[in-house]
Formats: structure tokens, sequence, C-alpha cells
């Protein structure tokens, strides 16, 4: 019999809400929900068919049984499995204590179930990838509105203006905010674009700022300098809301549009062009704070003056401008109960909160924790469960890792398909693809705010399980399972639903609950108190850093060119793969089946190499590869460009195995490159040697 | 050509290529067969910005289709009730004529069957009131499904809003 079943996709970390239709336990059709994405779905998503149907995949629990990497796995029963872990993580709490063990993930809104295991069984070490993500813009907004990355979110629609430095989103395709933006640019809406390279979001651009890699921040200066010195700024919202702004006009003074012309390798006039378009379209202008911004050693910085130009501009809380995002309380609505644990009293192993007071303890920064891997100190780390998280993918250095990570008595990955950490780890513990798993409910906040979950659409077709399950196993050999009350996702779901008075059947309309009818939008003019900063308001000078003996304005430091035959290596993503999850896809590997590795034309010329060629690709740790070369005008000569993901190592992705080069593996010692006040990987802080290839 | 026309609006292109998976997914195309595709052309500049062009190639549905005159076996047929041009499997023996016939490349080679397919506008969701894979789920909606009457009046009329909203900026 054919059925309809609202569900949220998982083949990104979007979760983009879908309707599966489903006949004989087989998805026959799947597009993005009606009622929030009029059918739209990525590539990415319609891919979800082909990874269920996809045998190259764990298709049950694995043990080790060879050498770490060597890929001799037995195939185990969960029981002996789940028994297998928590033993191992029982031994290693009662021989080096609880606070050894790591689990690390994703992030994402269920992320929740994880650290409760992990602060439950007695660590506070839960981490994440964010090191190699929004780090840096997180701790900008921190420092500068108080709030979290997500504690602003942007109505892209009604604005005028939308400034992005290096968000390429017309490929990473969040698609709510796709279709927003897209319909910005319908209504006459600008765009302005600044990056080292042509991407599918510039090619949509009004203006392109083509810069020179690692000068982000140098342009943002110039922003705030011509901003300043054109008044185009809300002098009424800066004297309201924007504190130490003096310091600021004092600070900027020397960064003049022919100062950055110069620095970026772009015109003086664009510039003040950019400022004067600006002035018309404020206070309708979003200045994307950044997202994936861990690139230079001054990305925190850039990120920093991003948000104050949002200040300036008196965006906040608007149509067109940035709101703060409403939860259930806002909507007069109880929330949703959901599992918790308080962080045990011990210092984190990473040392965020302590030995780095500027960086919040919340997930710390994983790459952090390989000192303590390797010298024991403060404490040994001696096991590392990483859930949906690929260490050995988001963080450069693989080569390097593999050296922390032997230290360890533990690896275990928590994934749906082969990572490359899980080929290194010890216990492979699969878990159910997304179509046939569900998960429990969420709030999902904005101007109208609802709550959304993720239902089974199909049965597992091989020997694997949901999250939950999963994590509340573990904790019942652990002896912790009173903080999972529950032994099915029913009871899981109707105890979260409780105190709100909906039922599951609520969800059944829109596959969504609904928690307002019309944007909730606080009183403009009392702000004051919802910036989380000392005062209450937009900081220029944070208290944090400045104790932590940091510049909170930082004199800018030009980037070094690269050494003489290098190029500066940066990376990227594209529409139809997601980061290094999707290579080994059935359909998408038929989309794109391996990267190439993007050249200006003179440098190519230079080196006798044309647009098709085979190039040889070299970092100085002694990896290389080869890939096909795409010659272009559209790249800056110091730099060269490959799609992240590539060349990966698991012989069971036989589609994808060693197909293309890693990037990550070219980032040779970028492990140590860290942005000392945002605490995020400097990943465009490499260069790498190229030749024709033999 | 059919009473059904996709049309394809260029500025609401990303480029995504999200028509094409989804067309792969309905049809079950094997790899290197497309039933539709997203051409990319480019980046070159344009007015001082490097732009990438897109252009949206499936079956343009001929009045008098080459393929089907080329079929020497009856597969490839004409739906006379709206005109879809489209492969009856059975009949098909894989003599490829109507991919030399063909000017766009449209036919596809499925070396699996050792048969030609080709976009039938999903005749079968338009049979239910459906549109196409492609369109139904565009992540921009930049494809739509229509008729090439309506494509010409909206476009006019999309002509005309934009026309008098320049007027209204600069008065």
């Amino acid at each position: 019999m054919k059925k309809s079943i609202y569900s949220m996709c998982g083949m990104c970390t979007v979760r983009c809400h879908i309707r599966a239709e489903v006949e004989d336990n087989r998805v026959t059709w799947m597009e993005g929900n009606q009622h929030i994405l009029g059918g739209a779905l990525c590539a990415r998503g319609a891919a979800g068919i082909a990874l269920r149907d996809d045998t190259e995949r764990p298709q049950g629990p694995l043990i080790r049984e060879g050498a770490r990497g060597e890929g001799k796995w037995r195939q185990v029963s969960w029981n002996e499995a789940l028994d297998h872990v928590a033993g191992k993580l029982g031994e290693i709490k009662e021989k080096y204590g609880p606070q050894s063990i790591v689990v690390s993930s994703r992030g994402g809104p269920w992320q929740g179930l994880y650290k409760t295991f992990v602060h439950a069984i007695g660590s506070p070490n839960y981490t994440n990838h964010d090191n190699t993500c929004g780090r840096n813009t997180h701790h900008a907004s921190l420092s500068v509105n108080g709030v979290a990355r997500k504690g602003l979110q942007y109505d892209y629609k009604n604005a005028r203006h939308l400034v992005l430095f290096g968000r390429n989103l017309f490929a990473a395709l969040l698609l709510t905010e796709t279709r927003a933006v897209m319909e910005m640019l319908q209504k006459g809406g600008r765009l302005t674009y600044v990056d080292v390279r042509v991407t599918e979001t510039s090619s949509k651009a009004t203006r392109f700022f083509h810069v020179r890699p690692g000068t982000d921040y140098a342009l943002a200066l110039a922003m705030v300098h011509q901003v300043i010195r054109e008044n185009a700024y809300d002098a009424e919202f800066v004297d309201k809301y924007v504190k130490d702004f003096s310091a600021l006009c004092t600070f900027i003074e020397p960064y003049t549009p022919a100062w950055a012309a110069g620095e970026c390798g772009i015109d003086e006039d664009s510039i003040i062009n950019f400022v004067r378009e600006i002035n018309e379209d404020r206070p309708r202008v979003i200045f994307h704070p950044g997202w994936n911004l861990s690139r230079y050693n001054d990305s925190f910085y850039a990120s920093r003056m991003l948000h104050i130009l949002n200040g300036l501009m008196g965006n906040v809380e608007m149509e067109g401008g940035l709101f703060f995002p409403k939860g259930p309380g806002d909507c007069g609505v109880k929330s949703i109960r959901t599992v918790d644990c308080r962080k045990p009293d011990i210092e984190r192993a990473d040392g965020c909160g302590t030995t780095y007071p500027q960086f919040e303890k919340g997930p710390g920064l994983a790459h952090l924790l390989f000192p303590a891997m390797k010298t024991g100190k403060p404490y040994p780390v001696k096991a590392w469960m990483a859930m949906r998280h690929d260490p050995f993918t988001c963080m450069p250095d693989p080569q390097q890792q593999k050296e922390y990570f032997d230290n360890c008595d533990l690896l275990v990955s928590i994934d749906t398909h082969y990572s490359e950490f899980g080929w290194y780890s010890d216990v492979i513990l699969p878990e159910s693809m997304f179509l046939e798993r569900d998960n429990h409910i969420i709030v999902q906040k904005g101007l109208k705010p609802r709550l959304a979950v993720r239902r089974k659409v199909v049965e597992p077709r091989f020997d694997t399980k949901a999250a939950w399950d999963i994590f509340r196993q573990l904790a019942v050999r652990m002896g912790v399972e009173e903080y999972f009350p529950y032994e099915t996702i029913e009871e899981f779901w109707n105890w979260q639903l409780e105190p709100t008075g909906y039922t599951m059947a609520d969800f059944e309309e829109k596959g969504f609950i609904e928690l307002a009818d019309k944007p909730v939008f606080y009183d403009r003019g009392e702000l004051e108190g919802r910036f989380k900063t000392p005062s209450g308001k937009i900081e220029v000078i944070s208290q944090v850093l400045e104790e932590a003996g940091l510049p909170s304005l930082k004199p800018y430091q030009s980037p070094a060119p690269p050494p003489k035959g290098k190029f500066r290596l940066v990376y990227g993503r594209v529409a139809v793969h997601t980061h290094s999850h999707t290579q080994n896809n059935p359909l998408l590997h038929q989309m794109m089946d391996e990267n190439n590795l993007w050249i200006h034309t003179d440098e190519a010329k230079k080196l006798g190499i044309s647009d098709g060629d085979m190039v040889e690709v070299a970092a100085a740790n002694g990896y290389s590869g080869r890939l096909r070369a795409f010659v272009t005008d559209f790249i800056h000569p110091e730099a060269v460009f490959t799609v992240h993901g590539f060349g990966r190592q698991v012989p069971r992705q036989t589609r994808t195995h060693e197909r293309g080069v890693s990037d990550q593996r070219l980032m040779a010692g970028l492990l140590d490159v860290w942005d000392q006040a945002g605490g995020a990987i400097s990943l465009c802080e490499s260069f790498v040697t190229v030749r024709a290839a033999q | 050509m059919s009473t059904y026309y996709v049309s394809h609006d260029v500025s609401r292109c990303i480029g995504c290529r999200a028509c094409e998976a989804h067309c792969k997914v309905k049809n079950d195309t094997p790899a290197g067969s497309n039933y539709c595709k997203i051409m990319t052309v480019g980046p070159r500049l344009s007015r001082g910005i490097p732009r990438f062009d897109f252009v949206y190639m499936a079956c343009f549905h001929c009045e008098k289709p080459w393929c089907v005159d080329a079929c020497p076996t009856g597969a490839m047929q004409r739906r006379d009730k709206d005109g879809i041009v489209f492969v009856n499997d059975d009949l098909c023996v894989g003599c490829k004529a109507c991919i030399t016939a063909c000017p766009w490349g449209v036919p596809q080679w499925n070396g699996a069957t050792g048969k030609v397919g080709k976009c039938d506008l999903c005749m079968d969701r338009i049979d239910q009131g459906l549109a196409p894979a492609c369109v139904s789920k565009c992540v921009t909606d930049a494809l739509t499904f229509t008729t090439a009457e309506q494509a010409s009046e909206s476009r006019r009329q999309q002509f005309a809003e934009s026309l008098l909203s320049k007027q209204d900026q600069q008065g």
C-alpha cells in the first residue's frame, strides 16, 4: 500500500523538511515539504534513495580484527558490539578516570543526546567539528553581540542588499536560505560577494570583489572606515546600542579604501561605490558574518568587523535585517522536554575556558585535545567516540592525527557510512541512514518557530540502529540509564511533548508544528539586554578578549605571499556533494566523480599546463596527488583551489576509493595553525607546489 | 511541439543540477544517460562580473520529430493527444538511428538494457495532473511546466512589470 510520510532529509546537515512516498518498503518519491519549500529538493537530497540502496556501507556492527586501518573486520551482533564498547569504556574509566573519554559529533539539533551520554558517564569532554567550521564566527558573535553564532538570524527575503564574504550559499544549499536570497534578487535586491575565485554565488552577484587570498579583514576594515566617513550608518541606533563607537572611529582611521584597494588588489572606487549603495539600501542591509570562516589567521577579526557592520547598519530586529530567533516561550507555548545532564565540574582536556579563557567551554576545540593525548596533560585522553564526525576529513593532516590517536585505547565511529576515521577505528556502530530512522523532536527557532521531527520512512535494510537507541543502550550498560527516560521512540516523543499540550498527531497535517501564525518581532526600541554582553549592547571592545591579553581591535597584518614556486591552497564545496560524506554515493558519484585543481591562466602558462591537463600537487609533508587542471582567469594567481572531500582511502568504497585528491592531506602542519582569538584551525594557511604530471 | 513546454528562467537558475538528479532517480537511468541536463557555459566576463551561464536541455518534443521518422521499428512515438515524444521499450531494438537523427543529442543510450531512453515529460505524472520531476523539485523555481502560449504570456507580463518597476525607481 502506498503511504505518504513527512520527515527530514539527512543527506547534509541542513536537514530540510521532506515528504516521501513509500510502497512495499521502498521510497518511490521524495520531495521538499510543500508547506516550507514548495517541493524543492537538491541533488544531494535526491540521492537519499541511492544511499539506502548502496551496499557499500557498514551492514552491521564491526569490530576490528587486524591492525588499525588494515581493514580486517568481524561483523558482530549489536549486543556483542555494545558490550565490547561499554566494557572498554569501563576499563578506561577505571584506569584513567571518566574524563579521559571524548565524544565528538558533527553538532546539530540532536547533539544533546550524545552530550548527555558523555556528561552522564562523568566526562566534560564533548566536542564537535566546529573548530573547522563556524567557531571563529561564533566566538566573534559572542564577543560583539554576546549571543551565539546562531543567536541572530537573517531575513534575506526582505533585504535590499546582502554582503557575503566567501559564503558560497548557492552551492551550500540551505534551501530556505537559497530560496529567500533568490526572491531578494528577483525583487531587485543587491548581492555583493567577496572571494578569491568565481563561484555559483558570485555569478549571481551585482558586485564581486575578487580579492587576494587572506585579505578579507582588510576589505572589512575599509568598509567600516568608509561607512563611518560617509556617515552611512544609523547614528541613532549606534548611539543607543553600540558601545565604544569612538574607539572604533579612532582605530579605523588608517584603513582607507585606497589602502585596502592596494592590499586586496581591487579598485578603490568600487569600495567607495559599494558604500554609497549600502547607504541607499540601509537599514535593510545584511552583512553575513561568515560560516566556514576557519580560513585565515585573522578570520576571527574579519568576522568581528562584519558583526560590527551590522550594528552600524542598525538592522537588528526588523524585516530585511537581523532578528533574534524566537522559541516556544515567545509564542506562549511551553517548550518540549529534552534529555540533559549537567557537565561534570572538571577542567576540559583542551583547556577551553581555563588555559584559554577566550574560548567558550561548550564543545571546546577538537584539535586542542591532541596535545593531551600526546603529553597526558592536564590528564590522559584515552577514548574517542566519533558520532557522525570524521576527524580525518574535517581536520588537516590525518597522517599526523593518526600519531595522536594511536595513544588512545579505544576509537569508535558511529556513522551511516565508512568514514576515514571509522576505517581506522576499533569499532564501527552503524547508524541507520536517515530514511531508516526516527529522531527525537527538536525546536526550530526563527521568526515563526516550529517543532520538527524526523520520522522513519522505511525499515532499515541492514543491521543498523538509530542514535536514540544506540546511546540509550550504551547508557544502560554504563549504569546511567536514568538520563535516557524511554525505551521506545514513541515513549521518548510523548515524554518530550507532554508539557506542550501537543501530541504526535499534530505533526500529521504539515510534518511540523507551527507555533506562530505570523512573524514574531521584539520591540526595536527595547533591545537593550537582548545582546548578552556585559553592557547589554553591541560591544566594540570585548572584556573577555582584553582579559585574555588579546586585542579587541587588531591592527591589520598583510598575509605573506606564497613562497616562490608555491600556491596557497584554498578549498570549497559544490552543490552535488556534502563535504566528505557522499563521494561514494552511487548517484552523486555519477554526477561528480573526482575533483580538479583551479589555477590561474598566467600561472598555468608558466608551468606549461593547459586546461584539462593532469597535474601533480604536492605538500611539504610528502603527500602528493594527481588531478586535472581547470585553467581560468577567475581565480587569484596566488591560489589554487580544489573541492573538499575527495582522495578517499576506504577500499570498501570501490567507486570513490583513491579518486581525486584529498585537500586535508595536503594541509601539512595545519593542526598547529589556529586562530589564537577565534579558536578555529586556519585551513587556508598552507602552500603547495604544482607541476605538469609526467 | 507538444502542448507542453518546460520554461527555464536563467536568472533564477544556480546550476545546482537538482533537476538532473531528480530525473535520474525518477527514470532510473544509468551513468552517462541524462534525460535532462544543465549545460554550463563559462565562467566568462559579462559587464565586468564573471558569470556562469546555465542552459537546461531535455527534449523539445518536436512537432515533426526527426527521431520518430528515423526509427525503423515504431518504438519512438509521438503521443496523439498532447504530442509527447516517447519510447516504447518493447519495440526498441537499440539501433541508435534516433540518436543519429536528433539534432540536439536528446535520445540517451542505456548500456544496461541495450535500448534508448529519453525525456517523456514524466507522462505518468502528467496524466495524474502533476508536473515532471525536474520541475516539481527545482530548488529555485527556475523551471516551470507550462504551455508555449502561457510561457509567452508570462514572459511578456514579467517584462512589463520590470519595465514599470524600473520607472518607479527612477521616478
